[in-house]
């Protein structure tokens, strides 16, 4: 952990300055750049694709939690059990559909742009959530829920004072999945016209300008990092708070 | 033999186990009894090597246990633990096989020792040699544990709260079973307990351990009637202490010639069911039966007499 | 359905009462209204899987027969593909299947045996030309060579950098199970690894291994360079290590703790205790780590594509920038069936080194 105190703030600033100055960074990656080639990418602002870029994951996780929970919700109430091998075994099946093939498929269907992305990423994060949700519904601490009755909260009350926030620690470790999913997805989205990061990546790999790559590779791995160690920092709280 | 000559375990500077030195007699179960944290699992571990003493040390049959590395020491001496330890991917054969697997016995030298170990714990071979523990009950999966440590017939038995995941009908009948089996073989047994019950019930010789110290070691009779410190009488109970001592008292010992109305007791029974006999059908004396005979009574004043003998 | 004057322009849909004579359309429409009928209401499993083998059966036949009366008299260059009917009723046939197994629950050669029947059967009807006028197939029969190229490399990269990160793994993964402080700086630096978008991984991966084959001599000769295969494979070589080691640590730490402590008890050296106890009941655990892998590998391997590493991706990606959407579906298909196939294969396996037999009280 005293790693993470100084290391944080320090990929934090890298992020930002690669980000918003990156003309400040051209005498470290012109070794890799082509002979007299652009060093810095500037066919669009990076700040304007970063945003586009999580702006999507942000969106399709958004989405794809809301959904998810709804159904794991419903099939974990008894009225809905009878869906539940159903599901568990749509989602088994989705977990082995690999990121980029949902993304291919989605093209001949949707087209090429942000749609499809948005789709891609949606039906992918879907998933992981689903996933721990039902689990992290389904094994709630048996005297818990007896004494949630015993006091005479009614079935909304229960779900919403004792089983959700129960449950939030793992809940979110799905999103933090999905999450982590959707970023890596997203930038491939760029293959299919959305304008994300991976443009950056993709336009060094079409010239061969490796400065290109390296500069989108590193501020999407920093993003994925640095999200991917915030939302871990969430869940520890929340655990701790729930007394995990 | 097996002697413990000031043995020691200090953890950051504290005993845990603090400078013991006990003898246990060949052939005889000693119980380990303390409350937790006392130091008698560490104790009881110390003698296989599972933990390594700080300083003394603790001899078989007069050598050193440091003589032998700690692995090979292990192979002689039988350890049974709370909640079975059974390896839940080997049948039940194979999990009793274990250690004289472990000496390279031939195949057929082993199963003949699995069948004969299930039969004397009243489990039929066939039924069960091939079972998992899983498909055990808990009673059951017990008794293999315990089969398990006396496979290679070992110079002792060590036993760490084997019956402490029993419930109490099928605890005391395993604890019969321990001292048929014991008497039969001949076996040495050390078994560690919080219980003082089970200790009073299976123990030779008991061994009372407060705070890493022996504070007495002595026969159950004695700690009984005789409690040492302060901590072994609470350890007792002040107040049952005198139906604890006449639990250990056959009914043999004071049996009188005469006629007594009701059911009888066996000869084996003790003091205590006697007692309980007459207060429970409003007696003042019960018959004693042997073999089905009536060889006499045992009356409540006999009971009375006998309890303060030690008062 | 749709028909299409060649392979790039949007094709133009036709219903299947449109698609021919009624001999043709009624038999194929009605068994998928059995299958649909049979499958839909869930008390028995048997008959969902019944229902979902007759629909499926119904879809192929209206596939065949529609696709060569489509033709018949449209040019040369045109196209045939299954639409968004289509794919829709073959995914709940699929689901429906699915699920009744997931029901019945077969015992692991069940499965087996089943999984070589469909594959078998799959490879009986893609052999006999049956659906050969599919614009999926015409796109197959015009690059056979490649195809089978891409199959092999795609197959190379996965398992290939599945097996170098065993070898590497288990190792870990055992030395972890030892000792704690090795664990505790490993596992963060793994998930750390695998956090890192795979299109960035393999892009990281280029000047790395650009400079590498710059630098050492000898390094270019056996393969490594920035493009192609080698940054590829150790990318997936990277990303494999999490799973693998973290589930080595899992599965080993699996076995109870007082099995541990009888086995140390009963006199077992550490190399006894891991080869006799601790493997044998993590195995299940550890090789859940390797069907993670594999499934994840097979899918990562597309991104390949992208730097010249070759599989699928190289479809994928060609097809994605022609906007033919065939050409994708040429590199997805088999990329989702493969991954399907190998995830069956690897739980089948999960399932027969279970140490006990299942559903023991």
């Amino acid at each position: 952990m005293k790693i993470g105190i100084v290391l944080r703030p320090a990929l934090i600033v890298l992020l930002l300055a690669l980000v918003l100055r990156p003309a400040w960074f051209a005498p470290v990656f012109a070794p890799l750049a082509p002979a007299n080639g652009p060093v810095i990418y500037e066919r669009a602002s990076l700040l304007s694709l970063s945003l586009s870029h999580l702006g999507l994951v942000a969106a399709a996780t958004a989405a794809a939690t809301l959904v998810a929970v709804t159904l794991a919700i419903l099939v974990t109430r008894p009225s809905g059990a009878a869906f539940r091998p159903l599901s568990r075994t749509i989602a088994n099946m989705g977990q082995t559909f690999p990121p980029v093939a949902v993304l291919a498929l989605a093209v001949p269907v949707l087209g090429f742009g942000s749609g499809p992305t948005l789709v891609a990423l949606f039906l992918y994060g879907l998933l992981p959530i689903f996933e721990n949700a039902i689990t992290a519904l389904s094994t709630l601490p048996p005297a818990t829920m007896e004494a949630a009755r015993g006091i005479g909260l009614n079935r909304w009350q229960k779900l919403m004072r004792v089983e959700l926030p129960l449950a939030l620690p793992v809940i979110l470790t799905g999103i933090r999945l999905s999450v982590v999913i959707a970023l890596g997805t997203a930038t491939i989205g760029s293959t299919v016209a959305a304008r994300t990061l991976g443009e950056v990546i993709i336009a060094g790999l079409l010239t061969n300008n490796t400065a290109y790559v390296l500069q989108g590779g590193l501020i999407v791995g920093l993003f994925a990092v640095l999200i991917y160690d915030a939302l871990v920092q969430l869940e520890a709280h929340l655990a701790r708070r729930v007394g995990g | 033999m097996i002697e413990i000559d000031r043995i020691t375990k200090t953890y950051d500077g504290v005993h845990a186990v603090d400078s013991v030195t006990m003898t246990v007699e060949t052939g005889t179960i000693t119980i380990i009894v303390g409350t937790s944290g006392s130091g008698k699992t560490t104790l009881l571990r110390m003698i296989n090597r599972l933990e390594e003493p700080s300083s003394g040390e603790v001899r078989i049959n007069g050598e050193s246990t440091l003589a032998t590395k700690p692995h090979l020491l292990r192979r002689r001496i039988g350890y049974a633990i709370q909640g079975h330890g059974l390896f839940p991917h080997h049948s039940v054969a194979r999990n009793i096989g274990a250690v004289p697997e472990l000496l390279n016995w031939p195949k057929d030298k082993i199963s003949a020792r699995v069948d004969e170990l299930l039969t004397l714990f009243s489990m039929d071979p066939v039924a069960f040699r091939d079972r998992y523990p899983a498909e055990l009950s808990g009673g059951q999966q017990q008794r293999v544990g315990v089969a398990r440590a006396l496979a290679s017939r070992p110079d002792l038995l060590l036993m760490d709260e084997p019956f402490g995941a029993l419930d109490p009908i099928i605890r005391s009948r395993a604890q019969d079973d321990l001292r048929r089996i014991q008497q039969r073989l001949g076996s040495t047994i050390m078994l560690v307990t919080h219980d003082m019950d089970e200790a009073i019930r299976l123990g030779d010789r008991v061994a009372v351990m407060d705070g890493g110290k022996l504070v007495q070691y002595a026969t159950p009779a004695e700690i009984i009637s005789q409690p040492a410190t302060g901590f072994v009488a609470d350890m007792v109970g002040d107040v049952e202490r005198p139906l604890r001592l006449l639990s250990l008292i056959p009914v043999s010992e004071v049996v009188e010639d005469g006629a007594a109305e009701g059911g009888a007791l066996p000869a084996g029974a003790s003091l205590r069911d006697a007692l309980a006999a007459c207060l429970w059908t409003g007696r003042t004396a019960v018959p004693v039966a042997h073999d089905d005979a009536v060889v006499g009574r045992v009356t409540l004043d006999a009971i009375r007499a006998r309890a303060e003998l030690h008062a | 359905m749709t028909v299409a004057a060649n392979r790039i322009v949007a094709g133009e849909g036709v219903t299947v009462l449109a698609l021919a004579g009624a001999e043709v359309t009624l038999p194929g429409l009605v068994a998928i209204l059995v299958g649909l009928t049979l499958g839909l209401p869930g008390a028995w499993p048997q008959l969902r899987l019944v229902g979902a083998i007759v629909g499926l059966a119904g879809l192929l036949w209206l596939l065949t027969h529609g696709a060569s009366a489509l033709l018949d008299g449209a040019g040369d260059y045109a196209r045939v593909s299954p639409a968004v009917g289509f794919w829709c009723l073959l995914l709940i046939f699929m689901l429906l299947m699915a699920d009744a197994l997931a029901n019945l629950a077969p015992g692991p050669l069940a499965r087996g045996t089943l999984l070589a029947a469909v594959l078998a059967a799959a490879g009986i009807i893609l052999w006999s030309g049956a659906l050969s006028e599919l614009s999926i197939l015409q796109e197959y029969a015009s690059r056979k060579a490649a195809f089978a190229n891409a199959a092999l490399r795609h197959l190379a990269l996965a398992l290939g950098s599945l097996a170098t990160a065993a070898a590497v793994g288990f190792p870990l993964g055992i030395l972890c199970h030892r000792r704690a402080d090795l664990r505790e700086t490993t596992l963060p630096v793994l998930s750390f690894l695998q956090t890192i978008p795979s299109l960035a991984m393999f892009g990281l991966m280029i000047p790395i291994l650009g400079w590498v084959g710059n630098t050492l001599p000898g390094a270019q000769a056996i393969g490594i360079a920035g493009i192609g295969f080698a940054p590829a494979f150790l990318a997936l070589v990277l990303y494999s290590l999490l799973p693998v080691v973290g589930n080595t640590v899992a599965g080993l730490a699996s076995a109870p703790p007082a099995a541990l402590e009888a086995a140390r008890g009963m006199g077992m050296t550490p190399r006894q205790r891991l080869l006799r106890v601790e493997l044998p009941l993590g195995l299940p655990v550890i090789l859940t780590g390797v069907r993670i892998v594999l499934v994840q590998n097979i899918g990562l391997a597309v991104i390949a594509g992208l730097i010249g590493g070759g599989g699928f991706g190289t479809f994928v990606f060609q097809g994605l920038n022609q906007t033919a959407a065939d050409l994708i579906l040429l590199g997805a298909l088999p990329t989702v069936a493969l991954a399907l196939v190998s995830a069956i294969v690897m739980d089948i396996l999960v399932d027969l080194t279970r140490p006990t037999p299942k559903g023991g009280a």
